[in-house]
């Protein structure tokens, strides 16, 4: 053969790795070299159609043309059928841009999620990277806190504060040393989002904290990554070398005397370090214990220096804003919730995957449009929406569109936009004994109302459940209560948020208790 | 649990501008940075907590403290919110009520009610019945602690015991560990439900980094942590007693608290200045040696010393005393007695017994045991800065940017002080360490000092010499307050000479064995402070040249401006409670109280006209003259009140000697001691917690001694030596110790306002107190020098004769340990001896590989003057060619072996350098034997 080799695209992202793409990778390999194929094989991370993973993408004149899910022994029969040419097979995908789940998506944030190598920071800039960094190079830090306030950016991570007042608030703290903690201690059950950016493209997290450095005048970012991401540490710390070595980083970010640089630390297994002010404290080398706030870690954070928490989602938006201006990515969503939201759709559901659209999508569109019911093909019955801590919605609330304040409204929340879906097998009562259970394990024991409070849920919904009927009123009254005392007395959000899943699964499915 | 009837005010006093809000209608003005639940509790408003309280940073766990703020979302908790001007809070509503009871209920649920012994006046279980719970909804089946959290109790502390079972995890004992004591000894371990408290890697106390300082026990709201002579009485102590710490020169303020006449408990006050609610392990737990078993309480007679002694009745006792002295005056003349006093002793007893010298005996034979300890810095403070006191008050060391601390180790002999320095270094101040050894300073938890100068033993002046001269030659002097307060004529003489090269860093080093470059970036340091404060202790005083060392230390202090403002000074850290007190008042042979020469006729009349007698004009004999005296036969009379010379003082031979050499030496002491053995007459002494009176600590503060039990032995010490006096025909007439502070107030230009009613009102004075100043003095020499103009000296360096040789090739030094306090008598006689029971030799590994000696190894110790055995711990916190020792066991004979070499000025010893050799030995000396197998000692004693 001659001329430029086939290029074949394998995801390296471990939801693929889980269900064989790291086979796939080496038999295709194997197989090509047998047959005296000159083939390229790239490991990019995951478009975010999980249900075809592993999903093989062929670079062919129309474009790239998808297969899968492709198992190891699949690959003969579709070398043979002429996979390479683009040849039709009953796993063949088509232009994988033009499937139904990818097209209708308005991919800003997981733009490059799937194409791009992860690794090599040349096909990151050949797919639009580090134009957000020129951009904000050529203006003034008060003006790319502009721009971010004018995007309308909200934290991603759960709370959904203002990005732009966040980093306005540590710009303005006339300290030597700030820094930049981007939290990526991704722990709420059925997310994934930040995984899929930290494997499928680093570079756009390490530009965006590169960009909140300039901003608000830190010169030191950390990110804080749960231990259980071994396949994202090595891919960052791949990614954090290139950036480097090419003056992204360093002491002279792209020749404007700037300095910044990053260093990834690992958590130790504790969910509750996903909470801002204990993975602080974990960062700074001690017990992963919740902080009283006042004061606010953009005034007072890594070691007691004005700090920018951001989640990875959010800095990994803000190369977007810069390179494509505030409007653009204001002109996306809906109401208050301005942007595209990167919705993580899990649990009993036919089409598992990510989804990135404008804020305003409704739970049935995602539910049934994307992710085609449930996998057991019972009848919905549940979703849970913003991670463990997040309210059940039963089907009669399903046209609530997926932005804060439709959530809010409704006693719920979008969180960090975990979608788990329940068909009508699911206990509710089970479910909210489980939101207490999950508390009493991630507790850090510090408040009262988390540490003592969890666990005595779970023994009264454990009682409840067994109990006369007469007797039932009574303890549903004390878990209202210790609700109540949780949500109004305890320091951090994971005490604080445990009653919504209790009361929703309550109020909604009463049937169950 | 801190003391029952004090008043929490939930979080520290901050200072700050005025800020006034309204606190359930009640208006009230607080300084900014306070928070609002201080702020209720000055309002009498007092919101429940339970981890909260007025000696912890705010930490906000317990939820109990949450308010309504008007304006604000949500319940905020009023222990972690600060106040700000104007605003509205609401400390009750329905819903406060409701989410309170809640929050009680949960705890309850855990720790039932009636879990903790009635002593331990459990804050949970108060605030659980204040609020009518007597049960809580939320005990679902078994949800008691105890139930699910086995193998709870820990009571290998001698003192208390940790039992996890009745713990709410409010973190109060591990937040005290770090903030408090700065030992870091205690976490919480596990999380959620399973969070528990746990000491270093989960081992038990005892056997954990933890120092006992009880700082754990006190903050703790529940009995988990708990006094186990608390424990013992099973109810709140029926009285409590407001003291002053016997111990070190810190002089903690200590509540007692009594049941039934036996003191139940000694809690840190909170309102004491010097200690700031904070205690150590020797005041706050090592007290029971005043109860034990080897107290004399009945006066004793022999005429021989090789006699039994004989019990006998006060009157005998006293009038015997007085008859031996008169008749050796008869006999060898009126110079031939003489008396010491101790500083351990109140600072009315002290002022009377040098009365009774310099009154009844008719001379001035009288000194004081600070002459081995601090007589060089009363010496060179007065001849630099005027005054022979340390500069500042301890919560100046806040204020310091550079901390130097030299030969001093306050982490061991100055615990609670120690806590505070650490703090500040945690703030970021930088640390100089000066010392031959690796204090614990050097490096622990979260501190570390920036420069470590670990000279040899015995080059104090060479190395601060060599610093003033990095200062001088490098233009770091302050010009403008040496032009504006030094004496100009001598600052020049010592600007020459310190400037010669041969003071010079490198010219000395080969001498001190510091390196150069050190030298120069702790003077550089020191000198750019802006606030740079000098700690120091026995490290420099017992050295032939100790006198030089702390004018050399005055000198750089002057030279960079670092006296008289907060934050800066020269502190000299006093070993014992009262050993300033003792100096000041009037214990040296020639100056009366307030360090007023007795050759000075208008001081001399000023008492005379007073004491209705004619007083000496020439200075009487110091200590070591005495005891030569002794030896020459001249003197032949002695009354020594609490004072140990035959274990304390150098040379043990020649003091043996002279003791051996009198014909009558009266001893006034709570126990038995080295020195008792050469006496004829026994009085017994009354503990501190046996009488009334004031000691004076390292910062020159006077606090009260009160008295919490009767005196064993009928009397307190002031009473023993006014009836020593009226015997010997000169009369003394108080009823009270007030009316001793009132003689010396009225004697003492220093003391003018002193009394015990304005003690009362104020809690503790700084002296000098008077119409100047009529609130006392924190700082010393704010606006000029004591003496005007500050004095520099010429400090030259002299090499102690004390020099290695082949047969003599290593320095021995001498230090204290935590847990045991100078010669023991006291913590030797408690359960202190858990963590050090033996002195022992600490020698570094190659010497100790040189000899073929391994650790735990009896090694001999020879010096030029004698010999001792000791027990050798091998460890590099000692330099090759440098050992160490404590001396707080008299058969460690450390000073068998310490020279008679002493300062050139005061003759304080040279403790801290001897040339020995070390050997491998079999075991140690029979009589050391002898010693341990007796010990404690308890000599025969017949029935009268």
């Amino acid at each position: 053969m001659t001329g430029a080799p086939v290029r074949l695209f394998v995801p390296g992202d471990s939801g693929a790795v889980s269900v064989g793409a790291d086979t796939v990778a080496r038999d295709l390999a194997i197989e090509c070299r047998r047959r005296g194929i000159d083939a390229q094989i790239v490991r990019t991370g995951s478009r975010g159609m999980y249900w075809l993973e592993p999903l093989v993408e062929v670079q062919t004149p129309e474009g790239r043309v998808g297969y899968g899910p492709v198992k190891a022994g699949d690959i003969p029969r579709l070398l043979d059928a002429g996979m390479l040419e683009g040849a039709v097979d009953d796993l063949r995908l088509g232009d994988v841009d033009r499937h139904p789940w990818m097209r209708s998506q308005q991919r800003l944030t997981g733009a490059r999620l799937g194409l791009v190598d992860p690794q090599d920071i040349d096909d990151y800039l050949s797919h639009g990277g580090y134009l957000g960094l020129e951009a904000a190079l050529s203006l003034s830090p008060r003006e790319i806190v502009q721009r971010i306030t004018d995007s309308g950016l909200r934290g991603r991570g759960g709370a959904a504060f203002p990005t732009g007042i966040k980093w306005n608030t540590v710009l303005e703290q006339p300290a030597a040393q700030k820094y930049i903690a981007c939290n990526a201690d991704e722990g709420d059950s059925g997310t994934f989002a930040d995984r899929m950016l930290m494997e499928g493209d680093p570079f756009a997290l390490i530009e965006g904290m590169t960009i909140a450095g300039i901003a608000v005048g830190a010169t030191q970012g950390y990110i804080y990554l749960r231990i259980e991401y071994p396949h994202a540490a090595r891919t960052l710390e791949a990614a954090l070398e290139q950036a480097r070595e090419r003056g992204y980083l360093g002491d002279d970010v792209l020749g404007s005397g700037k300095t910044f640089d990053i260093e990834v630390r690992r958590g130790a297994g504790a969910y509750i370090c996903g909470e801002e002010t204990s993975m602080l404290e974990s960062l700074q080398g001690r017990r992963g214990e919740v902080r009283v706030r006042p004061p606010l870690p953009a005034i007072k954070g890594l070691f007691d220096r004005p700090t920018v928490v951001n989640n990875v989602v959010t800095l990994a938006t803000v190369p977007v804003i810069l390179a494509r201006g505030a409007e653009f990515y204001r002109d996306f969503g809906m109401g208050r919730s301005r942007g595209t939201v990167m919705l993580q759709l899990a649990g009993n559901v036919k089409h598992g995957g990510l989804v990135e659209c404008g804020f305003g999508l409704t739970v049935r569109e995602l539910v049934h449009r994307y992710g085609g019911g449930t996998a057991t093909g019972r009848p919905v019955r549940a979703v849970q929406i913003g991670g463990p801590l997040g309210a059940y919605l039963p089907a009669s609330r399903f046209d609530t569109p997926l932005e804060y304040e439709a959530l809010a409204a409704m006693d719920a929340l979008l969180g960090h936009g975990g979608v788990v879906v329940f068909d009508d097998s699911v206990d509710m009562a089970d479910m909210a004994r489980h939101a207490f259970a999950f508390c009493a394990l991630e507790s850090c024991g510090k408040c009262t109302p988390c540490r003592i409070g969890s666990t005595r849920g779970v023994q009264l919904l454990d009682r409840l459940v067994t109990s006369p009927d007469g007797a039932r009123a009574a303890d549903k009254a004390l878990i209202e209560e210790l609700c109540d005392t949780m949500a109004e007395g305890s320091l951090c959000g994971l005490g604080g948020m445990t009653p919504f899943p209790v009361r929703s699964a309550l109020r909604h499915f009463p049937e169950d208790f | 649990m801190h003391a029952h009837d004090h008043h929490d005010l939930g979080t520290p006093a901050v200072k700050g501008e005025p800020v006034t809000l309204e606190i359930d209608g009640v208006s009230i003005t607080v300084p900014a940075g306070t928070s609002v639940i201080r702020a209720a509790a000055l309002a009498h408003r007092d919101i429940p907590r339970l981890c909260a309280t007025d000696t912890l940073k705010s930490f906000g766990s317990c939820r109990l403290c949450l308010v309504h703020i008007e304006g604000r979302k949500g319940t905020p908790a009023s222990c972690t919110t600060e106040v700000v001007p104007g605003m509205k809070v609401h400390t009750q509503s329905e819903q406060l009520e409701r989410l309170r009871r809640n929050v009680l209920e949960l705890y309850v649920s855990e720790h039932p009610m009636g879990s903790c012994p009635a002593s331990a006046g459990c804050e949970l279980e108060s605030l659980a019945a204040q609020h009518g719970i007597r049960e809580s909804r939320y005990a679902v089946g078994t949800t008691a602690r105890a139930a699910h959290m086995p193998a709870a109790v820990d009571a290998s502390n001698p003192y208390f015991v940790a039992d996890d079972s009745l713990c709410i995890v409010c973190s109060r004992c591990v937040r005290a560990c770090e903030d408090q004591q700065g030992t870091f000894a205690l976490t919480i371990e596990g999380r959620g439900l399973e969070s528990r408290v746990a000491a270093s890697q989960r081992q038990p106390f005892f056997e954990s980094e933890c120092v006992s300082c009880g700082a754990c026990v006190e903050a703790c709201p529940t009995g988990a942590l708990l006094e186990k002579s608390v424990i013992a009485v099973d109810q709140l102590p029926e009285r409590s007693v407001r003291t002053t710490c016997a111990y070190c020169g810190v002089g903690c303020s200590l509540i007692a608290e009594v049941s039934a006449d036996a003191v139940t408990r000694m809690v840190p006050d909170r309102a004491g200045r010097a200690n700031q609610g904070h205690a150590c392990v020797k005041g706050r737990f090592a007290y029971g040696y005043a109860t034990h078993g080897d107290r004399v309480t009945r006066p004793l007679i022999r005429e021989r010393i090789t006699d039994e002694w004989r019990e006998v009745s006060w009157d005998e006792a006293i009038s015997h005393a007085a008859a031996e002295f008169k008749r050796i005056q008869a006999k060898y003349g009126r110079d031939s007695i003489g008396g010491i006093t101790s500083s351990r002793c109140t600072n009315e007893e002290t002022f009377l017994v040098q009365k009774l010298v310099r009154a009844a005996f008719g001379n001035n034979n009288v000194d004081t045991c600070a002459r081995v300890c601090h007589s060089p810095t009363g010496y060179g403070l007065k001849h630099t800065l005027g005054e022979s006191a340390g500069t500042q008050e301890f919560v100046s060391v806040q204020q310091a940017d550079v901390i130097m601390v030299i030969g001093a180790s306050p982490t061991e002999a100055h615990p609670v002080f120690a806590s505070q320095m650490k703090r500040r270094l945690r703030a970021g101040a930088k640390l100089i360490v000066v010392d031959p050894r690796a204090i614990a300073l050097v490096k622990s938890p979260h501190v570390a000092a920036d420069y470590h100068l670990r000279l040899l033993p015995g080059t104090n002046v060479a190395v601060i010499n060599a610093l003033a001269h990095v200062v001088v030659t490098e233009g770091l002097t302050r010009d403008d307050y040496i032009a504006d307060r030094c004496e100009r004529e001598s600052y020049e003489k010592w600007r020459a000479f310190i400037s010669d090269p041969k003071n010079s860093p490198e010219a000395v080093e080969t001498v001190t064995g510091v390196p150069a470059a050190l030298v120069r970036g702790a003077a550089r340091l020191y000198a750019r402070g802006p606030n740079s404060a000098i700690y120091y202790g026995l490290g420099v005083t017992e050295h032939s040249q100790g006198t030089t060392m702390v004018m050399g230390i005055a000198n750089l202090a002057m030279a960079t401006g670092n006296l008289g403002r907060e934050g800066v000074g020269v502190s000299p850290l006093r070993g014992q409670n009262n050993v300033q007190g003792s100096c000041d008042m009037g214990s040296f042979p020639h100056e009366f109280s307030g360090y007023r020469h007795v050759s000075d006729d208008a001081t001399r009349g000023l008492f005379e006209s007073m004491w209705k007698v004619q007083l000496g004009s020439e200075p009487g004999l110091r200590i070591p003259n005495m005891f030569e005296a002794a030896l020459d036969g001249s003197f032949k009379g002695l009354y020594i009140q609490g004072e140990d010379f035959a274990q304390s003082d150098p040379n043990t031979a020649h003091v043996t000697a002279a003791l051996s050499a009198m014909e009558c030496i009266v001893i006034q002491d709570i126990f038995h001691n080295e020195t008792a053995k050469f006496a004829h007459v026994f009085l017994p002494g009354s503990s501190f917690l046996e009488k009334d009176g004031t000691f004076t600590n390292a910062e020159r503060r006077i606090s009260r001694v009160r008295k919490v039990i009767e005196p064993l032995a009928g009397f307190a010490d002031w009473q023993v030596t006014m009836r020593l006096s009226n015997a010997l025909g000169y009369a003394m007439d108080y009823s009270h110790p007030s009316q001793i502070m009132d003689e010396i107030a009225a004697l003492t230009p220093t003391f003018t306002g002193v009394s015990y009613e304005k003690l009362d009102r104020l809690g503790s004075i700084q002296w000098p107190c008077n119409d100047a100043a009529p609130q006392g003095t924190p700082t010393m020499h704010v606006d000029q020098f004591v003496r005007g103009k500050g004095k520099f000296h010429v400090t030259a360096y002299v090499p102690t004769r004390e020099r290695t040789s082949a047969k003599y090739p290593l320095l021995l030094t001498t230090g204290r340990v935590l847990t045991q306090y100078n010669v023991g008598a006291q913590t030797r006689r408690t359960a202190n001896l858990a963590w050090h029971s033996e002195d022992r030799l600490e020698l570094h590994p190659h010497d100790a590989e040189a000899r073929g000696i391994e650790h735990g190894d009896w090694v001999g110790v020879t010096s030029r003057a004698g010999d001792t055995v000791l027990r050798v711990e091998i460890t590099d916190r000692v330099a090759p060619g440098v050992v160490y020792t404590t001396f707080h066991f008299p058969e460690s004979g450390a000073n068998l072996i310490t020279t008679e070499n002493s300062d050139w000025a005061t003759n304080c010893p040279e403790y801290k350098v001897t040339a020995v050799q070390v050997v491998k030995v079999a075991q140690p000396r029979a009589w050391q034997r002898r010693r341990q197998e007796a010990a404690p000692a308890e000599p025969a004693v017949s029935p009268n």
